[in-house]
C-alpha cells in the first residue's frame, strides 16, 4: 500500500545527511565534553561547531546566546519558569496568549500556584494574537510576555516584532515559542525582538531529543536543571552530543535549502487547500489564510469528526492529524480550535495535513482524489448531515 | 596507542545498538502521541524499550519514566519529592558523596526553605549506618544516596540503607548511573522507591536517562506540557534513544556478568601496578568498589597536571567527575573522605570498560609510573622528609 506521511509537525524524518553527521560522535567521537582529553576535545568541538550553526540559521550576535536541551518543551519549561524565578523581584504577572503549546500554558498554570498572575491574550478568528489585548494587559508588574511564533495546530503566524515593540516599550520581556515556524520562514531574532526563543530540532530535520534555548545576551534566568554546570552553568547534564550535531547539521542544511524548500511547501500546500475546499462542500480553512506557514493545511468539514477522518485516511495510507499530537491523547477538542472562536462540532471536524520536503505533488493529488469519498461516506453515516447532502450520496 | 579509560565519563555507542537505534531516525519517525501507523510504531517502540529496561531491575513497565538525562531524573527524584511534600513536611537527607546535580539540586531545594541533611561517610566513602540510623529519627522523609561512587567507586549496602529508610518511613531514591548494568540491581528486593539510571554510561546514547519510580510513590513534574511519560515528563519522546537505551540494557543481560569479571581482573592488576609508585593511595574502598574503577592520589602533584599529560602519551582518564573538571575546586567527594584540599587535588581516575584490553592496561602501568616523576620533579611542593611507601595513611608535607 501507498504510504503518505503529513504529520511532520508533531514528527518528522531525520534529514540522511544528518543521520551521517551524527554517526562518528556514537562509535567513534564518545568522549563527554566535560573531559580534559582529547576525546573530550573533539567532542568539544562537535558542539561549538553545532552551536554556531544553529545561532546564524536564526541570525543571533553570538554563538553563546544558543543553550542546547533535551527538547522544546524543556525549553519552554525552561524559558518560562527560569525566568520567573530570577526575575519575580521585579513582578509577578506573566501574559501568554489562549493558544499556545500545552508545554507553555501548564508551566504558566503551575506557577500560578507560586504566587504569579497568568492573563491570557485573545486570538481572532484566524488565530491572530490581539495586540491591542497586548497593549492593555501589560503593567509594571509584567515581567514576561510568551508568544508563539508560529502555531502548528492553525499554521497562523504572528506578528511577533510587532508584539516586541509594545513589549520592551513597557520593560518587559518576550519569549518566543518559534518550535513549529524554525526552518518554515527565515526567523532573524534580532529583528523580530525575541529576548527568549524556543527551538526544536526535528521540526528542521534534526534528530528527536534535542532542542534549543535561545536566550539574549543579558537575559536574567535561572537554570531548570542543575548539576555539572554545563552550557555554561545554564543547563546541568552531560550533552547530547550526537543529537545536538544532528540538530547543528540540520540547522546548517535549513539555512542552505529554506528558500528551496519554503517554494516547494507552499506550492504543496496551496495545491491541497485548494483541491480539498473546491471538492468538499462545507468544508473550511483553519487559520490565517495567508500568513500562515508553508507547511500547514489544516481544514475542517461541517458533520463529521477528525478522528473519524483519520482512521479512514490510515487505512488508506495517508498518516494526518486531528490537532497538536501533544493534545491527541485527551478527546476535548484543541483549546487552540476553540480560541479561535470554533463551536464543539466544527472542533471535531478538524483535520491537519502538515508537509514536509519528503512529499511529492502525487501525495497531494492521491489525497484530494481520497479525501472527498471519505467525507462523503462518513457524513452519509451521520446523523448531523442535512438532506440535501445525504441525498446525493 | 590510544588507551580510553574514562569509561564512568561516558562509553562508547555498542555498533549493535546503533543499528537498533537507526530505523527510528528516518523510517519510523512517527509521533509516539500520534493516531497514524506512523505513531503507532513510534509507540510501540517505546513501550517496549520500557517494558526491556524495567524487566532488568525488576520494576514493572509504568514504574519507569525516560527522561533528557540522568541529570534531569536526579533533579526531578528530589524537587519532585520536595514539591509533593511542600516545605514544611519536606526533610531531604543526601550523602556528602553525591554526584553534583543531586548536591546542586539540595542546594537550590534549601535555598528555596527546603530542609536538607548531609549524610557523612568514613574515609571510604561509605554511609555510617548508626548516623543515618540517628538522622532518620528526624522525620526524614527522603534519603537520597548514590550506589556506586563515580569518583571513588565505592558501593553503598543499599539493601542495609533501604532497611533502615523502612524502618523510618523515609523513601530511598539511589543514583544508580554507575552501578546500573555493572552490577545486578533488584529494585523490589533492595526495597529502593526512586533510582536514576542513564545510557551513556553503559554503550548507549547519550541524551536519554530514565527514572525508576515505585508504584504508590508520588511527585511533582519537573517538565510540564502534553503530558508525557504518565504525566511526569513531557516531551515529545527521543524513540531512537529510548529504543538505544533498551538495547544497550539488552546487551547488558548478556554480557554484564562476565565483564565484570574481566574487568576486576584489569582493575586489580592496575591498582596493583600504579600502587607500586611511591607515596601513590587507593581512594574509595579497596574491596567494596566498582568492577571498572581504580582511582589514586598521589602527593605533590595535581591530578589536572596528570590528565593531561597521560592524554600526550595516548591515555584518556579523569581527575575525578567530568562534570566538576571545570571547576578547579578540589572534588567535594574527595574532601568527604577526610583528604586535605591538597591532597584531593593529586587525584586520577582511571575507569574501565568491555573494550579495554590487558596489554592497555599494562601500558598504563609502565606510562604512569614515568607521567608521575617528571611531573613531581617539576612539582614545587617538596616531599620532606622523603618518606617510603608503606601502608595506611601517610600525610603530605
Amino acid at each position: 500500500m501507498r504510504k503518505i506521511y503529513m504529520d511532520h509537525t508533531a514528527g518528522a524524518p531525520v534529514d540522511r545527511r544528518v543521520v551521517s553527521a551524527m554517526h562518528p560522535f556514537l562509535e567513534a567521537t564518545y568522549g563527554n565534553p566535560s573531559s580534559a582529553h582529547s576525546f573530550a576535545q573533539e567532542a568539544k568541538e562537535g558542539l561549538k561547531d553545532a552551536r554556531s550553526s544553529v545561532a546564524s540559521l536564526i541570525r543571533a550576535e553570538e554563538s553563546e546566546e544558543i543553550f542546547f536541551t533535551s527538547c522544546a518543551t524543556e525549553s519552554n519549561n525552561w524559558a518560562i519558569r527560569g525566568f520567573a524565578a530570577r526575575n519575580h523581584d521585579k513582578g509577578r504577572h506573566i501574559i501568554t496568549t489562549t493558544i499556545e503549546h500545552m508545554s507553555v500554558i501548564n508551566v504558566c498554570k503551575h506557577l500560578t500556584k507560586q504566587g504569579f498572575k497568568i492573563s491570557y491574550l485573545p486570538v481572532d478568528k484566524h488565530g491572530i494574537v490581539d495586540l491591542k489585548a497586548l497593549e492593555t494587559e501589560l503593567t509594571d508588574e509584567t515581567i514576561l510576555v510568551s508568544i508563539m511564533y508560529a502555531n502548528g495546530e492553525i499554521g497562523t503566524i504572528e506578528p511577533i516584532k510587532e508584539a516586541s515593540e509594545i513589549v520592551h516599550a513597557r520593560n518587559a520581556c518576550l519569549h518566543v515559542d518559534a518550535t513549529a515556524a524554525i526552518g518554515q520562514f527565515p526567523i532573524d531574532v534580532r529583528k523580530a525582538g525575541a529576548d527568549l526563543m524556543t527551538l526544536s530540532s526535528n521540526e528542521i530535520g534534526g534528530p528527536k531529543g534535542v532542542g534549543a534555548l535561545y536566550s539574549k545576551k543579558g537575559t536574567r534566568l535561572q537554570p531548570l536543571i542543575f548539576g555539572g554546570g554545563q552550557e555554561r552553568g545554564m543547563r546541568s547534564g552531560t550533552e547530547n552530543v550526537p543529537g545536538i550535531v544532528g540538530m547543528g547539521k540540520a540547522a546548517s542544511l535549513t539555512n542552505l535549502e529554506i528558500g528551496d524548500r519554503i517554494t516547494k511547501l507552499k506550492r504543496m500546500r496551496d495545491r491541497l487547500i485548494k483541491g480539498l475546499l473546491s471538492n468538499i462542500p462545507y468544508s473550511f480553512l483553519n487559520g490565517h489564510p495567508s500568513q500562515r506557514l508553508p507547511n500547514n493545511v489544516a481544514v475542517r468539514f461541517s458533520f463529521i469528526e477528525g478522528e473519524s477522518m483519520l482512521l479512514n485516511l490510515d487505512m488508506a495510507g495517508v498518516a494526518a492529524s486531528s490537532g497538536s499530537a501533544c493534545t491527541a491523547k485527551t478527546l476535548e477538542p484543541s483549546h487552540v480550535l476553540r480560541a479561535i472562536g470554533l463551536k464543539h462540532e466544527e472542533a471535531h471536524g478538524s483535520l491537519l495535513f502538515t508537509l514536509g520536503t519528503q512529499n511529492a505533488e502525487e501525495d497531494v493529488d492521491y489525497v484530494v482524489d481520497l479525501l472527498p469519498d471519505i467525507v462523503k461516506r462518513l457524513r452519509a453515516l451521520s446523523p448531523l448531515t442535512p438532506k440535501e447532502l445525504t441525498g446525493s450520496v | 596507542m590510544k588507551v580510553y579509560v574514562d569509561y564512568a565519563s561516558s562509553t562508547p555507542v555498542d555498533p549493535k545498538v546503533v543499528k537498533a537505534m537507526q530505523p527510528f531516525f528516518s523510517t519510523v519517525y512517527g509521533n509516539a502521541s500520534s493516531m497514524s501507523s506512523f505513531g503507532v510504531d513510534a509507540k510501540k517502540a517505546l513501550e517496549e524499550s520500557r517494558a526491556t529496561i524495567a524487566r532488568f531491575m525488576n520494576a514493572e513497565t509504568n514504574e519507569l519514566i525516560f527522561t533528557g538525562s540522568a541529570t534531569e531524573a536526579n533533579n526531578l527524584a528530589l524537587k519532585g519529592h520536595a514539591f509533593e511534600q511542600g516545605r514544611t513536611n519536606c526533610h531531604i537527607a543526601i550523602s556528602t558523596i553525591e554526584h553534583s546535580c543531586t548536591l546542586n539540586s539540595a542546594k537550590w531545594l534549601e535555598k528555596q526553605g527546603f530542609r536538607i541533611t548531609y549524610l557523612p561517610v568514613d574515609k571510604h566513602g561509605l554511609l555510617d549506618m548508626n548516623i543515618l540510623e540517628d538522622m532518620l529519627e528526624d522525620n526524614v522523609t527522603l534519603v537520597s544516596v548514590i550506589h556506586g561512587s563515580n569518583e571513588i567507586g565505592t558501593i553503598q549496602p543499599l539493601e542495609e540503607i533501604a532497611k533502615i529508610c523502612c524502618k523510618h518511613n523515609a523513601l530511598l531514591h539511589t543514583d544508580a548511573v554507575q552501578s546500573f548494568g555493572r552490577l545486578p540491581i533488584d529494585v523490589k528486593h533492595i526495597g529502593i522507591d526512586l533510582m536514576t539510571i542513564n545510557a551513556h554510561k553503559l554503550y548507549g546514547p547519550k541524551g536519554v536517562g530514565a527514572l525508576y519510580i515505585t508504584k504508590n510513590c508520588k511527585i511533582q513534574p519537573l517538565i510540564h506540557g502534553g503530558g508525557h511519560e504518565f504525566g511526569l515528563r513531557s516531551g515529545t519522546e527521543n524513540i531512537p534513544g529510548v529504543v538505544g537505551f533498551a538495547k544497550a540494557v539488552e546487551l547488558r543481560e548478556e554480557e554484564m556478568e562476565h565483564e565484570a569479571e574481566c574487568l576486576t581482573f584489569l582493575r586489580d592488576k592496575l591498582m596493583r601496578g600504579v600502587l607500586e609508585i611511591e607515596e601513590s593511595y587507593l581512594t574509595g574502598h579497596p574491596t567494596k568498589r566498582l568492577p571498572n574503577n581504580a582511582s589514586f592520589r598521589f602527593s605533590y602533584i595535581e591530578g589536572e597536571a596528570v590528565v593531561l599529560d597521560l592524554d600526550i602519551e595516548g591515555i584518556a582518564a579523569s581527575s575525578g567527575s567530568a562534570c566538576s573538571s571545570k571547576t578547579g575546586e578540589p572534588s567535594h567527594v574527595l574532601m568527604a573522605l577526610g583528604l586535605k584540599p591538597d591532597e584531593a587535588r593529586g587525584s586520577l581516575r582511571l575507569s574501565l570498560g568491555k573494550y579495554n584490553t590487558l596489554e592497555e592496561i599494562e601500558y598504563i602501568i609502565q606510562t604512569l609510573p614515568k607521567v608521575v616523576k617528571r611531573l613531581r620533579a617539576l612539582s614545587p611542593i617538596e616531599p620532606k622528609p622523603k618518606i617510603r611507601p608503606q601502608t595506611g595513611k601517610i600525610k603530605s608535607a
